[in-house]
């Protein structure tokens, strides 16, 4: 195996999350994604293993790693089930908020069950008229006496329905627009708070993703998460560490769909000869793998970087996110191919990779949002330079 | 401390030790050279070198003086009353050790089943029946069965017994050859007397049934064995054949067990029993499923056999073990033996290969199974075996 | 309830051949791993234990690297570890294995001893029965459930070939475990942590006080004096065509055979 210059504690983990993959997730993922199912027993089985405490720092019951660790897991994952993949990585986007942003006592109370597994989180921005533009959102946060009344809905949440913990952003003061919204902690089963119905999606179809309805649900004011008015700079943020969390997913899909390929081109033969054998293939082989390693180094070139406690990560957290969920999209369709006709019959694994694949484009950002990003930060280190 | 030792003024470095040493223990710089840490002192280079440059170093072993025993024995296991059918396959192979001893057979049974089963053991080839006829060894716990057993042994001195590979005899066995501080082969596939040095040559897998070895209890006594149940043939019946049965009243504290029986559930399988079937058909990861087993059963009954599975299979939740034939399930040796999907890996052969026909149906014509079957058909099992089936309907 | 539990380290023997030129066994860069029959020993003695309380100890027999397994079960939640290891112990049969080993776990101390019912390299399911003896307890072997352990006592269910048998003994005791018994559970990153710095003694023949005639070469009344590769059966024919067509064939064949 190349080597990544990863830690001895830093190669646990993947090896860890790389077993659970091959014996856990393997033989079950075509039947979450034909059943739609939600992964619990997987759930259950990472919680065992502390993989959910990689994130975490250890005061609240973690193993006090980082992004790069999560990265790691989630990549391991992703190679053999990205719905699986997305579940796990959804918690921690739904715990980064907190661990950001919180107080002593928010941390102390909700890190802890996420670090164990015993409880899931999930991250609520997008709504059906605000997706890219964020800040168009329109559920409300009143304050009233004590806290706060939400109202609204959120659509397409992943662990909606699932998690306990929700990390909710509102507007608590439309007049101050980009200002004007605010985070809170939201807790599964508060009244007021509900769920839509479940939806049926192309791909990652174990990951459950749903609408969540709030209607006059109050939330205490010891949940609100950092200070009013700083809703959009907790999503920011959030996003900004876990981008490359994405990025990892997709290096994980791509990596699965180049093993997959790579076996079957040697195995199948064709004009009296493994198709492997043939030049076409090989190039097809040899550039899949090559934007797999580009697509992989810069994932852990940005989980580092954010680490190490660099503060201005926005650019290269969201090249990180952009590069590998192409890389992703172009190595599962080109592995399709190489299956040529048994890459399309649902009996093999590949054509559920290029369903999987597409969504890492479009969430947590689309790849368009990430150019914008990226030219944006181009522009202000021009200008800071002048 | 035992080692193998090169006498260096006889070695010549000709290297046929390396290629004997299972264990790429040795190698030549100018003369052997032994790795001690890879060396298991089995041996195999001493027997190899032509110069007998090669020693394994005297090792001084507290035997048994060996010329006191005499006999071969053979544990005749009953279950419920019943005498095992792999009893007989033990008296087969007995007599014919026996015979080259020019010693006398004798079958050992307890529990009271009864003057007719003890005479089947007589017509069965045993020139003595050795019969503990006591209610309280009826019913089988490994205090008790050692305990005798032990205690006929060291009263006796037979230089053979041999066992019944079965869950009752690979428990109290063992036990029983520790008791007696012996030797004891497990699983042999061979039997054969080294009339010259008077030893029983045990010949067994290992590395599931990857590599095959030849083991000696050179200096110890009673020579222990067991033998799995359809590896050897039954001994032909000799209606009305004379022997004596000697009833055997065993210490009171050999009666006496620790563990105490609360109660026995029986789980029926529903079709045929596997180890006695004549045909089975097997199903593989090929199945891709549960219900697919469905097929597998159909076209056993319309065979009349049994239904088998592949360790893939029966991991993977879709039929129970009990189905399970392989090193870790159950070894078989049917007339013929249908495996459908299966990718014959070694563990799966090891239990099915000595099947007198093995038919084979697999997508994959790579498959290892091929290499053993007598017929293969390289094919899709979810066309194929209906095809079978409509043909065998059709037969009337 | 203080458990040992009895592992051993073995190759992964899908893995071993004979290299057809040097007639020898080809080991080079084959994993060891923990005989999987000893995963289910390790994991029924954890389960014990949280339904018990007590410890649960690891033992093996085997050259250094055999630390390797033990750290696997340390990882998985073992409390503590013990590696015996000497020159000395090469050579010996399940007869001198069983003996060193019940010197060790005497100088241990137990209620229970737990093993796996075969290790899949020898596959001979000797040595814990032969245990049992040499430590004077009685033993189930083949336990598929552990029932109950209450007033000094263990029920526990034996897999027989038609079906089960409850069983009662005294502690102290012996079982040996099959498959049947529970699914082990992945190790945790905590426990592998814990594992990695976990010091594992090493013991002795001399440690555990065994009569050094009774391990070893010269402890072991069975030799292997030959090791070959097993004959195989040659292939047959194959049979080509439409499945209706290779039906035919076949049945054809089968009831001209006399085999159906």
């Amino acid at each position: 195996m190349p080597n990544y210059f990863l830690t001895e504690e830093q190669m646990m983990i993947r090896d860890l999350a790389r077993q659970i993959a091959e014996e856990k997730v393997k033989p079950v993922r075509a039947e979450l994604d034909e059943k739609e199912e939600f992964p619990w027993e997987i759930v259950r089985i990472l919680a065992q293993a502390d993989l959910f405490r990689v994130w975490v720092p250890e005061e609240y019951g973690g193993l006090g790693g980082g992004t790069l660790e999560l990265c790691l897991a989630t990549e391991e994952l992703s190679r053999a089930c990205a719905g699986v993949a997305v579940t796990y990585a959804g918690s921690a986007l739904g715990g980064t908020p907190i661990l950001l942003f919180g107080n002593e006592e928010q941390k102390r109370k909700y890190l802890p069950p996420l670090a164990s597994g015993e409880k899931l989180a999930a991250f609520a921005l997008t709504e059906p008229d605000a997706g890219s533009d964020a800040a168009a959102i329109s559920t409300t946060a009143k304050k009233v006496d004590g806290g706060y009344v939400l109202n609204g809905t959120k659509q397409w949440i992943t662990n909606g329905g699932e998690a306990e913990i929700y990390v909710v952003i509102a507007m608590t003061d439309k007049t101050k627009g980009a200002r004007g919204a605010s985070a809170f902690i939201v807790e599964k089963g508060w009244e007021g708070f509900g769920f839509g119905k479940k939806e049926r999606k192309m791909g990652i179809r174990a990951s459950a993703t749903r609408e969540l309805i709030f209607q006059d649900c109050f939330v205490p004011k010891e949940n609100l998460l950092g200070r009013e008015g700083m809703g959009f700079i907790v999503a920011m943020r959030t996003f900004d560490r876990t981008r490359p969390g994405i990025g990892a997913q997709s290096v994980g899909i791509a990596q699965g769909a180049l093993d997959e390929a790579l076996a079957y081109a040697h195995q199948r033969h064709q004009f009296g000869r493994p198709i492997s054998s043939f030049q076409a293939i090989q190039h097809m082989l040899a550039d899949m793998a090559t934007q797999i390693e580009a697509a992989r180094a810069l994932v852990y070139y940005a989980a580092r970087l954010i680490d190490s406690g660099e503060k201005d990560i926005s650019k290269i957290s969201a090249m990180a996110k952009l590069f590998a969920s192409d890389v992703a999209m172009r190595v599962t369709t080109d592995a399709v191919q190489i299956f040529g006709g048994y890459g399309y019959m649902r009996e093999y694994p590949v054509e559920k990779m290029m369903r999987d694949a597409k969504i890492t484009q479009i969430y947590e950002g689309t790849n368009q949002i990430m150019r914008n990003i990226i030219a944006g930060e181009l522009i202000k280190e021009l200008a800071s330079r002048r | 401390m035992a080692r193998i030792k090169v006498i260096e003024e006889k070695c010549t470095g000709c290297g046929a030790c390396v290629d004997a040493c299972p264990f790429g223990a040795i190698r030549v710089e100018e003369m052997a050279v032994i790795d001690e840490e890879k060396c298991t002192l089995c041996g195999a280079c001493v027997e190899a070198c032509p110069l007998g440059a090669l020693e394994l170093e005297e090792v001084v072993r507290t035997g048994m003086d060996t010329s006191k025993y005499r006999g071969v024995w053979v544990f005749a296991e009953q279950r419920h009353g019943k005498v095992s059918g792999v009893a007989y396959e033990l008296l087969n192979a007995g007599r014919r050790l026996a015979d080259d001893l020019g010693e006398k057979l004798t079958a050992v049974v307890f529990g009271p089943i009864g003057e007719d089963a003890v005479r089947e053991l007589i017509y069965r080839g045993a020139d003595r029946v050795l019969w503990a006829d006591d209610e309280r060894l009826a019913q089988f716990h490994d205090d008790t069965y050692a305990g005798v057993l032990a205690e006929m042994a060291q009263a006796e001195r037979p230089e053979i017994i041999l066992c019944g590979a079965t869950s009752i005899g690979r428990s109290f066995f063992p036990k029983a050859a520790a008791k007696l501080g012996t030797g004891l082969t497990a699983d042999c596939t061979g039997l054969e007397i080294d009339k010259e040095r008077r030893l029983l040559v045990q010949t067994r897998p290992a590395f599931g049934g990857n590599i095959m070895a030849t083991i000696l209890t050179p200096d110890h006594r009673p020579q222990m064995a067991t033998v799995r149940h359809k590896v050897m043939k039954e001994a032909p019946r000799q209606e009305g054949r004379e022997g004596e049965v000697v009833k055997w009243s065993p210490r009171p504290e050999n009666l006496a067990s620790r563990t105490t029986l609360v109660e026995f559930v029986e789980e029926v399988e529903e079709t045929v029993n596997l180890a006695d079937a004549d045909i089975i058909v097997s199903g593989g990861r090929g199945l891709g499923g549960p219900e697919n087993f469905a097929l597998i059963r159909e076209l056993a009954m319309l065979l009349g056999g049994a239904v088998g599975a592949s360790r893939a299979a029966v991991d993977a939740g879709w039929i129970p073990y009990s189905h399970q034939v392989g090193q870790t399930g159950r070894t078989v040796s049917p007339k013929l033996y249908i495996a459908c999907g299966i990718s014959g890996a070694i563990q799966h052969l090891v239990g099915m290969q000595s099947s007198d026909v093995i038919v084979a149906i697999n997508k994959d014509p790579e498959a290892p199974i091929f290499k053993v079957a007598t017929f293969g058909i390289v094919g899709d099992l979810f066309e194929v075996v209906p095809a079978l089936i409509e043909r065998l309907k059709r037969r009337g | 309830m203080d458990i040992v539990v009895c592992i051993k380290q073995v190759p992964e023997t899908t893995e071993v051949k004979i290299d057809p030129q040097t007639k020898t066994l080809v080991r080079e860069g084959i994993p060891g791993i923990v005989n999987p029959f000893d995963m289910y020993a390790i994991e029924e003695g954890l389960r014990l234990k949280e339904r018990y309380g007590g410890k649960v100890k690891v033992l093996t027999m085997g050259p250094p690297q055999a630390e390797d397994a033990l750290r696997e079960a340390l990882a998985m939640g073992a409390d503590e570890a013990v590696l015996l290891s000497d020159k000395a112990l090469a050579g010996s049969d399940t007869l001198a294995t069983s003996y060193a080993l019940s010197m060790a776990v005497r100088k241990l101390g137990y209620d229970l001893v737990i093993c796996g019912k075969q290790a899949i390299d020898g596959d001979t399911a000797q040595v814990g029965p032969e245990m049992a003896e040499h430590l004077g307890v009685p033993f189930v072997a083949w336990v598929r459930k552990v029932e109950e352990v209450s007033d000094g006592k263990i029920k526990v269910q034996r897999l027989m070939d038609d079906g089960y048998e409850v069983l009662e003994m005294p502690l102290p005791a012996l079982i040996t475990v099959v498959k049947e018994i529970n699914e082990p559970r992945l190790p945790s990153l905590r426990g592998k942590m814990r594992a990695r710095k976990a010091q594992i003694p090493v013991w002795t023949v001399e440690d555990i006080g065994a009569d050094p005639s009774r391990v070893g070469l010269e402890g072991s009344p069975t030799q292997v004096v030959r090791v070959f590769t097993p004959e195989r059966r040659a292939g047959g024919e194959i049979l080509q065509g439409e499945p209706e067509e290779v039906a035919d064939k076949l049945v054809e064949k089968l009831e001209a055979m006399g085999v159906i």
